[in-house]
């Protein structure tokens, strides 16, 4: 009797390496053509880049095992048929793409706040982090630190900001602008669709200018106009009016992105916060933006890693970002010609950074969907 | 306006845009009486309920609930939805927050109660509904019939004087109707102040004080329940009668 009920194997071709791969790579002819052509592909093109990068490549030594000191003493150079990358130019110029021209005797300050920095953000991204609310006050307080560690005060030595440069201001127009944006975003999406008009025009008016100019323009506009607009004798630091320019960029698209999100709320969660008596601030606070950002995490990554890679714009005013500080290192004639190095080097320290808030993303959704079901209606 | 009404609407009228949805609706409510609204689709008694907490904006004629007139000034509308509580068609809870998190949030933000206080009446919220066991669920765990229990209990914790119901069981499957119209008649003889909009005549006849019958913006008729079922006056209550009572 039971064996009608019992439940069976799946048969053999459907599981375990075998059938995923026939399942997946070969289930007809051309799946099998476009699978064998792929495979043709990385078999060629695997072995060739970690060669070039990594087997054949230059660290510090050339394949004489002399210390490289300029592009002549590349293995690459000498020997184009067999060597590979030229690493060296990192090397030796390590500290200007990590801290620009920051002053070596005060570099402690930098690595300070970048260990700071991961304190402070990592226990913001995830909820379940031991004594995240402790945490949590250490990251308000985070910007200030840093602001006077970079920057020099309080008895610090002050460090002009012309003389930063590399990761340390692609990262700080990133997290500031990221950071400062979000805040702004939100106060405008709700100002676009606040009842009062004058609130709303002024909101829309400002998001649609925003977007309607190109970030150059904005970054133009900082460098050159801003100033005009303050009082006399009020000079405003350069990277200031660049992180300006970056923040209200960002947060004119935040807001958007945000009221995408609003506008996937339920007219009824508005009533219902109305009847039981929350004030248009405890309704927004505790019922609409929770869920409205919520929904709208994936795009808000996206245009957060989008920031965070047009920073590298910052070089047409003469900021020196990481692209910067690399295209600087190009221009000496010590290293001309290693342009492969530089710009693979620059590529994958943007691309750490930006894979790593695309997982975030990814992660999230996927908690935000098995946790709570949001399907009430 | 008679001195005892705790609800009391004069002259009202009301339009959306070109359409006029309330014409001159007059209504006086006692304290602890129990309305019941009927009516077709369209004919405006959802409408006339969302004023009386200001969800709509009446435009012509005065509202008073509980000796506050319902104008445009903000701190009358707080105090009066302090006081009125609703409960909504689609339940409308906020589905971020668990369901003693639902409960709690009115209480701790508009009243300043404190976070343990808050929780333990939440509990006692959900002894009158009968789902205590469901505290620290999500909304999206729980049937219709426990969602709408749950709005109901949130609406109770802010101690309202007036219960609002708006349609509260037309989006339940019909084995879970008997669970919510059973707390609302418990609510009924605890000798709560009640608005029903509803269909559900069996409820109206053993809870009711009143029936209003609503067409096309007006109130039609207002009589007891007996006299509302069984001798109606209107040709309209009569058709609407037939309509609903014989299927």
């Amino acid at each position: 009797m039971n064996e009608i009920t019992e439940s069976r194997k799946p048969p053999v071709a459907t599981t375990g390496i075998l059938g995923w791969l026939r399942m997946n790579l070969f289930s007809n002819w051309i799946n099998s053509l476009v699978s064998l052509f792929v495979l043709y592909i990385l078999i060629q093109f695997i072995p060739w880049i970690l060669n070039w990068t990594i087997f054949a490549a230059d660290f510090k030594y050339n394949f004489n095992g002399v210390e490289i000191t300029d592009r002549t003493m590349c293995s690459r150079v000498l020997d184009p048929e067999n060597g590979g990358a030229c690493w060296a130019i990192i090397y030796v110029r390590f500290y200007q793409f990590m801290y620009g021209f920051y002053p070596r005797d005060e570099v402690w300050r930098v690595n300070l706040s970048y260990i700071m920095l991961a304190v402070a953000v990592v226990p913001l991204l995830f909820d379940k982090f031991p004594f995240r609310k402790h945490f949590l006050k250490f990251t308000y307080v985070f910007p200030v630190i840093a602001f006077f560690l970079l920057n020099g005060g309080l008895g610090l030595e002050p460090v002009s900001t012309n003389k930063w440069g590399g990761l340390l201001v692609t990262l700080v127009l990133g997290c500031t602008g990221i950071a400062l944006a979000f805040p702004l975003g939100i106060v405008l999406a709700l100002g676009r669709r606040s009842n009062l008009p004058v609130i709303s025009m002024m909101c829309t008016l400002f998001i649609e200018f925003i977007r309607g100019v190109p970030l150059i323009t904005l970054l133009f506009f900082g460098m050159v106009m801003l100033p005009l607009f303050l009082p006399e004798g009020v000079n405003m630091d350069g990277l200031a009016r660049v992180l300006v320019a970056v923040t209200l960029f960002q947060s004119a698209y935040m807001a958007e992105v945000i009221r995408g999100g609003l506008q996937a709320i339920p007219q009824g969660q508005y009533e219902a916060a109305r009847s039981i008596g929350l004030s248009y601030w405890q309704m927004n606070m505790k019922i609409v933006l929770p869920q409205a950002i919520r929904i709208s995490i994936p795009s808000i990554v996206n245009t957060s890693i989008g920031l965070f890679k047009d920073t590298t714009l910052v070089i047409i005013v003469g900021l020196l970002d990481l692209l910067g500080i690399g295209r600087g290192a190009l221009a000496d004639t010590t290293w001309l010609g290693l342009a492969y190095e530089v710009y693979f080097f620059v590529s994958l320290v943007f691309f750490i950074f930006t894979f790593a808030m695309s997982r975030y993303s990814l992660y999230l959704e996927k908690k935000l969907k098995t946790g709570i079901n949001m399907g009430a209606d | 306006m008679s001195e005892d009404s705790i609800i009391s609407l004069q002259n009202v009228n009301k339009w959306f845009g070109d359409f006029h949805v309330l014409k001159d609706v007059d209504l006086q409510v006692k304290k602890k009486e129990r309305i019941v609204v009927c009516g077709p689709s369209g004919s405006g008694k959802s409408t006339m309920i969302r004023c009386i907490n200001r969800l709509e904006e009446h435009q012509e004629g005065t509202i008073i609930v509980d000796g506050i007139e319902l104008t445009g000034n903000l701190k009358n509308i707080d105090s009066v939805r302090k006081e009125v509580g609703m409960v909504f068609q689609q339940f409308n809870l906020f589905p971020h927050l668990s369901v003693k998190e639902n409960i709690t949030l009115a209480p701790i933000w508009v009243k300043k109660m404190p976070k343990a206080e808050a929780e333990e009446l939440a509990m006692q919220q959900l002894e009158i509904v009968k789902i205590p066991e469901q505290a620290d669920k999500y909304p999206g765990q729980l049937s219709g019939g426990q969602q709408q229990r749950v709005a109901i209990a949130r609406s109770l914790a802010m101690k309202p004087n007036i219960m609002l119901f708006d349609e509260p069981t037309s989006a339940l499957d019909p084995e879970m109707i008997k669970e919510v119209l059973d707390v609302m008649i418990d609510l009924a003889e605890g000798g709560m102040t009640m608005i029903v909009v509803t269909h559900e005549m069996g409820f109206a006849k053993t809870v009711a004080d009143r029936m209003v019958f609503m067409d096309e913006g007006r109130i039609v008729e207002q009589a007891v329940p007996e006299k509302f079922f069984n001798n109606p006056e209107s040709d309209r209550t009569k058709l609407f009668l037939s309509q609903i009572l014989n299927h």
